[in-house]
């Protein structure tokens, strides 16, 4: 981003402005134009061919939860730059630039509010704030989503988008494999569900840990997903991947999801699976 | 005759030299014989000094070197009557991760470890050391059995990584890794890990979520290798040795960070120099530490397992 640009994000009225960049949008699927105001409207989805991009946790909120009404669960704090980590960059220059960019704290964001009437908590994985990556900061935010749901004795539903665990806090983000690991044991102790909702892209560590554990796994159509990154896949075995290969429909074909559902369709199914699994634990 | 790593060449030189020396025709002169004690004397100091101040990317050299003592080499030092068990019941038996029934001493005990082979033939046999999901189900179901039989796991841990194949992906990799750190964490017995070469990633921390985690003194352990992280943060592989820096990738690091409980240490100039040596001082580490928790309750040793990984951060 240019200074320019920066400046200008912080003035609200210039901000605003729409400029053909923020008119329409263009679907890195079918390359068709859209007006921005209507695939905002169609919840993110291209409404030529059925794209699913990338959204952020308000959008997801928003979307999700019963007319738009949630609370925000605080961001837990956790030491900042454990390592003390510099690439051609500080980490802490990194955290900064991700924070302005997307406002957040962190990569996941929680949320409590009622589906169709049913309480739940829901956590989701912003994939603009570097890459969706999982550290400290993310591992902690889990936990207290866990923590929330098994307060408000509802479910927990994580939105997963990750390119993985996040390199600059080095083992300590691999540490948070086990450690979202535990808080889901407690939640399945406390008799709660945990459903998860796998979008685009969620690889790596994340995938590796709490993001194949649910009780019931869900994708969202088209979702890149796995464990290994299809590059490296491509340099060891020294082949062409498949087409379609670590899709949702993929991975649904190999038995690794329950179902793949539209955005459209999301709140609906997740009321029905709650319904089923969460019984007499609808809101007053 | 040990294989010498890139940074140990004025050591090479030396060995070089007085193995010239001695073959030479006035060997056994004392003139030689003196010689040759003053060389030895000073190829031991520098050895002595280059492995006292390792980098974290030479110490990634030697957890990697191919003379170094594998699963197969420590079962056989410290495990006696070992029974070894195959198979995940589903899909295969992966030679990647093996394991079996054995004793410690006198405690019986479930070894599961990776395996990277120390030839070629081996080593295709084992992947690399690199398990597949089938690896990953076969370690759960190990740990599942010990688990309601009242043994004791051990797992020893060297691994570049989880396999990255078509196949694997198709098979649920990143499900089994999950499964597998989920099963070492619900155990009601005592797990002890010990990181004896390289715990890579994900495919390292499935069989690693001990209660104790011990870890060999040029050993390491990371989130992604020193080279595939500079490939992504720097752009280009060759500012490995950098991402080892920044990434803290030694056990003295990892035990500063609350990851690793207990260094062993290594016979100088590493493990390969003197394996017997090396894996005596492990199997001595890992009785202390399965005594310790021996007589715990199995749901004191599940909740101090999980305190202890919702504690880092």
């Amino acid at each position: 981003m240019s200074w320019l640009d920066s400046v200008r994000k912080k003035i609200p009225f210039i901000a605003k402005r729409e400029s053909p960049d923020n008119l329409w949008h263009k679907c890195p699927s079918c390359q068709q134009m859209i007006f921005a105001k209507e695939y905002e409207e169609n919840l993110s989805v291209c409404p030529k061919c059925g794209h699913h991009g990338r959204i952020g946790p308000d959008a997801r909120f928003d979307q999700l939860f019963d007319g738009g009404v949630y609370t925000l669960l605080p961001a837990p704090q956790v030491r900042e730059d454990p390592l003390k980590f510099r690439d051609s960059k500080r980490y802490t220059d990194r955290m900064k630039e991700a924070r302005a960019k997307t406002g957040e704290q962190d990569a996941l964001i929680n949320a409590r509010g009622t589906i169709e009437g049913f309480k739940a908590v829901v956590g989701v994985q912003d994939f603009a704030f570097m890459g969706g990556s999982m550290g400290l900061a993310v591992g902690a935010a889990f936990v207290a989503g866990v923590q929330a749901a098994i307060a408000d004795q509802c479910p927990y539903v994580i939105f997963t988008a990750a390119g993985g665990a996040r390199m600059q806090e080095g083992i300590l983000s691999l540490m948070q494999m086990p450690k979202t690991t535990v808080a889901i044991a407690q939640l399945r102790e406390a008799g709660l569900p945990y459903i998860v909702v796998m979008t685009d892209p969620t690889t790596g560590g994340v995938t590796a840990s709490y993001a194949m554990l649910g009780d019931i796994q869900i994708a969202e159509p088209g979702a890149l997903i796995g464990f290994a990154g299809q590059r490296v896949i491509e340099q060891t075995i020294r082949e062409k991947l498949p087409e379609g290969f670590q899709r949702a429909e993929y991975l649904l074909e190999h038995g690794m999801l329950d179902m793949v559902v539209k955005r459209h369709d999301l709140r609906a199914e997740l009321a029905r699976l709650i319904d089923y699994l969460c019984p007499g634990k609808k809101a007053a | 005759m040990v294989a010498y790593l890139e940074f140990e060449k004025p050591i090479a030189e030396l060995q070089a030299r007085i193995a010239e020396l001695r073959s030479t025709a006035d060997a056994g002169s004392l003139d030689i014989e003196s010689e040759v004690s003053k060389l030895e004397a000073k190829s031991d100091k520098l050895l002595r000094d280059t492995y006292a101040k390792l980098t974290p990317w030479q110490k990634t050299q030697v957890a990697r070197h191919p003379e170094r003592p594998h699963f197969k080499d420590y079962v056989a030092g410290f495990i006696s009557d070992f029974m070894p068990l195959a198979g995940d019941r589903a899909f295969a038996d992966d030679q990647a991760i093996i394991g079996g029934l054995g004793r410690l001493g006198d405690r019986k005990v479930m070894v599961i470890g990776h395996e990277k082979g120390d030839d070629t033939a081996s080593r295709i046999r084992h992947n690399f050391g690199m398990a597949k999901p089938e690896g990953y189900r076969k370690a759960i179901r190990l740990m599942e059995l010990a688990d309601r039989f009242g043994l004791p796991v051990v797992s020893l841990v060297d691994t570049s990584g989880a396999f990255p194949g078509i196949q694997a992906e198709e098979r649920g990799q990143a499900e089994a890794i999950a499964r597998s750190t989920e099963a070492c964490l619900a155990l009601g017995v005592p797990m002890v890990a010990a990181v004896v070469g390289e715990g890579g990633s994900g495919g390292a921390i499935a069989v690693a979520a001990a209660n104790s985690v011990l870890m060999f003194e040029h050993a390491v352990y990371s989130v992604i290798s020193p080279e595939g992280c500079a490939s992504i943060l720097w752009r280009t592989g060759d500012k490995a040795a950098e991402a080892a820096e920044a990434m803290k990738v030694t056990a003295a690091d990892l035990q500063k960070l609350g990851v690793v409980d207990r260094v062993v240490a290594e016979p100088v100039g590493g493990a390969h120099r003197d394996p017997a040596a090396a894996i005596a001082a492990l199997g001595a580490a890992i009785g202390e530490e399965l005594d310790k928790l021996a007589a715990k309750k199995p749901t004191t040793l599940r909740a101090a397992r999980r305190d202890k990984f919702l504690a880092i951060g």
